[in-house]
């Protein structure tokens, strides 16, 4: 505990980085995963490319792709846009096929239900469909969160400071109680945010008792 | 100078292949690594998520046990490994299997949930054991979202495999990092294009499997 | 995403393929050059390795610097070389501990220099090349330096890098990876010393992993930093280089146009101040402590008389 005691504000600066670097990353992952699902539920045979295509991405190793990502966009390695690029496509590879899913999720019955009551086009997106998706969606959402909070640690390996640093710091000084900080903060803060989902996502669907809990991804 | 053309230009000069170094080697270093830990994984997960999804019963728990699991941050539990064991591969292929086991978790215990349940009721109907049950009706249902998963856990696995590079002389990993270390970018990018073409080899043979999987599921009347 | 038809997936692949081939006509020659040159104003940005050694540097110029009224701006644990040498390259950095001899071997591969003032003198002219500038170098070094343990060395009687030749079992090599590539490894073994070794890669530059594979004779030769404490502490032996194999490395800050002269002065005077003792006992001080870099470079600097 000695460590973390005399360190105590490095370890918050460092946190609040991760979750600066974190939740963009995962805002961004769910914005774009939701607009192709949409499209790949909508017009499936375009769809079948799109998430052919995302899911593809998520092979690229991490490592590699902070390099590519500079020279595809013009930004500095070191820049924290770079991290949330990187992990905005890895989130958005792993959450798109989940969001058609959801859209697929939602009841044709009460989709026709809601048209013969004079919904509009938008209205049925808004108020029905975005709504009774939201179950699977959550799913797929705490999944990419949790693993976007744990992948952030990367950025330490190429100059983007995070609870990564942690890691590679006390890896040099065999300093355990910092590596294992590390790992504790990354999981804490995962947990956290995904405790946060959960009650949100109790929420905006009041009418279900309860969240269900992870899914296939 | 453009870096793809490069990388292309490096894998397919004739002096990067053959020999202890050579890409081939390393592919098929990578895979053993890739197969071994979802391997190990699956022995763990599959039967657990099996039992979670039979029973109905411990989900609540596992699934937290799970999540947590993938919170942990590999670059973190790698390092910890090495510590405590050295250098070599037993500490990357552990850090493998936790990475693989979440979702080979979630894919077995969905599928066997996902069975269809009057399937399930008049199998147990008819006088099925509960090994019958699980074996011959929740199994050859659930197939396709239990491959679903072991699908997923070796896309990650075999991307993540380059980290064993980090303490051992083992897979592509070692093209990422000693072009990386050096400022060699064509050999940097060429392991992670080559890791992406195994990756997606590796995915389409899965697809082809699960799809091969699915019509034993349409025989069976729902 | 179970039920992806595969010709989409091919097709997807396609797109990819297509998106790399596209971005062939529009490659850039250096992946890290940094867009943002100059960022910080007036504030002279100090940077550091991901290295707690090099950071404890860094922080004692900072305090030095602040302690002349000067503003800093702290840009700290920036990776390894590949990842901060382009910001020091386009000024978005000004001020940035180095080692002679790794830095001068980044910029002029081919270099023959090996003594330190020969370093010095080349890697003055390469900075000038780049539009930098080194200032002094410290008598402070921390170097490449070949380790075995005491037992090792003490079975073959080994006291110089040459003294492998007498080895009669397997030797096996663990350093970072680029060690395999680089003139100074498994090459320049064979090259200066006739010395034949395996390599295993060991990404920890020297650390405590590396420690570790020595001491449970997974490997048996290792690289390791003179200036780190661990030598010490685990009874190894650095093997004389006879030959010349590594490049003297003392530390040597590297900087911008943008340091006046007042501020190049106070480093110099840091510089000067730091012995190669000082540096290990500096490094000492991370290691077993676990203080925090801005404790130990505060205490060092007051010590010295320099705050």
């Amino acid at each position: 505990m000695s460590w973390l005691d005399a360190n105590r504000d490095y370890v918050l600066d460092m946190l609040l980085q991760h979750v600066r670097l974190s939740v963009p990353a995962i805002v961004i992952s769910v914005l774009v995963a939701v607009v192709l699902g949409r499209v790949a539920w909508r017009w499936p045979r375009a769809g079948t490319v799109v998430l052919g295509s995302a899911s593809l991405l998520y092979s690229v190793p991490a490592l590699p792709l902070l390099i590519v990502i500079p020279v595809l966009l013009g930004i500095p390695l070191r820049s924290g846009l770079t991290l949330v690029v990187a992990l905005a496509v890895y989130g958005t590879a792993l959450l798109a096929g989940t969001a058609a899913d959801a859209f697929g999720s939602v009841d044709a019955r009460v989709r026709e239900a809601a048209e013969a009551m004079g919904y509009s086009r938008a209205g049925l997106l808004w108020k029905v469909d975005l709504p009774l998706a939201v179950p699977v969606l959550l799913s797929g959402i705490r999944v990419v969160t949790v693993s976007t909070v744990s992948l952030v640690t990367i950025g330490a390996l190429v100059g983007i400071p995070s609870l990564g640093n942690l890691l590679t710091d006390g890896f040099q000084r065999d300093i355990r109680a910092e590596i294992v900080t590390g790992v504790l903060g990354t999981m804490l803060l995962a947990v956290t945010l995904d405790a946060l989902l959960v009650a949100l996502g109790r929420v905006v669907t009041p009418w279900r008792a309860a969240t269900p809990a992870g899914g296939a991804s | 100078m453009n870096l793809f053309g490069d990388a292309l230009a490096w894998i397919t000069d004739g002096a990067h292949w053959g020999g202890p170094g050579g890409i081939d080697h390393r592919v098929v270093q990578h895979l053993l690594v890739t197969f071994a830990a979802v391997a190990l994984a699956a022995v763990l997960a599959l039967p657990l998520g099996i039992l979670i999804g039979h029973t109905g019963r411990g989900r609540l728990v596992v699934v937290a046990l799970a999540g947590a699991v993938r919170a942990v941050p590999t670059l973190g539990l790698l390092t910890l490994l090495g510590l405590a064991l050295g250098i070599g591969i037993q500490a990357p292929l552990i850090a493998l299997v936790a990475l693989a086991f979440p979702s080979l978790l979630a894919g077995a215990y969905a599928g066997i949930e996902a069975a269809d349940r009057g399937a399930v009721d008049a199998a147990r109907a008819v006088g099925m054991s509960e090994w019958q049950l699980v074996t011959r009706v929740e199994i050859p249902l659930g197939a396709d979202v239990i491959l679903g998963g072991i699908r997923a856990a070796t896309l990650q696995v075999v991307a993540t495999a380059t980290l064993a590079a980090y303490i051992s002389d083992t897979g592509l990993g070692r093209y990422l990092f000693s072009g990386l270390k050096s400022r060699q970018y064509d050999q940097m990018l060429a392991g992670a294009l080559l890791v992406a073409a195994l990756a997606l080899v590796l995915d389409l043979t899965m697809a082809a499997l699960q799809r091969a999987s699915r019509p034993t599921t349409r025989k069976v009347p729902s | 995403m179970t039920r992806t038809p595969l010709r989409s997936r091919q097709l997807g692949l396609a797109l990819v393929a297509a998106a790399a081939l596209s971005l062939t006509a529009c490659g850039s020659d250096d992946p890290l050059s940094s867009g943002d040159g100059g960022k910080g104003g007036d504030k002279i940005v100090i940077g550091s390795q991901d290295y707690y050694s090099n950071e404890i540097i860094a922080e004692a110029y900072a305090q030095a610097l602040e302690a002349a009224d000067i503003e800093v701006e702290r840009d700290f644990r920036i990776g390894q070389r590949e990842a901060y040498l382009p910001g020091i390259e386009d000024g978005s950095i000004d001020l940035f501990p180095e080692y002679t001899g790794p830095l001068l071997q980044v910029w002029q591969p081919d270099t023959t220099a090996r003594l330190a003032d020969d370093v010095y003198d080349e890697l003055e002219d390469a900075a000038d090349d780049k539009g930098l500038e080194v200032l002094d170098q410290s008598p402070a070094t921390d170097q490449d330096s070949y380790v075995v343990t005491a037992a090792f060395a003490e079975k073959y009687d080994l006291a110089t890098i040459e003294d492998l030749a007498k080895v009669t079992e397997k030797l096996t090599f663990g350093a970072n990876s680029e060690a395999e590539s680089r003139p100074n490894g498994p090459k320049g073994l064979k090259d200066t010393y006739g010395v034949d070794v395996a390599f295993t890669p060991i990404e920890d530059s020297g650390g405590p992993l590396t420690v570790k594979a020595l001491k449970d004779g997974s490997i048996q030769l290792a690289i390791i930093y003179t200036g780190d404490p661990s030598i010490k502490k685990n009874d190894l032996v650095t093997l004389e280089d006879t030959k010349g194999l590594f490049l003297a490395s003392h530390v040597v800050p590297v900087a911008s146009d943008d340091l006046s002269d007042k501020a190049k002065g106070i480093i110099n005077k840091v510089s000067a101040a730091m012995s190669p003792e000082d540096l290990v006992d500096l490094d000492a001080r991370s290691v077993d402590e676990e203080l925090p870099a801005a404790t130990i470079a505060k205490d060092w600097l007051q010590k010295e008389g320099l705050l």
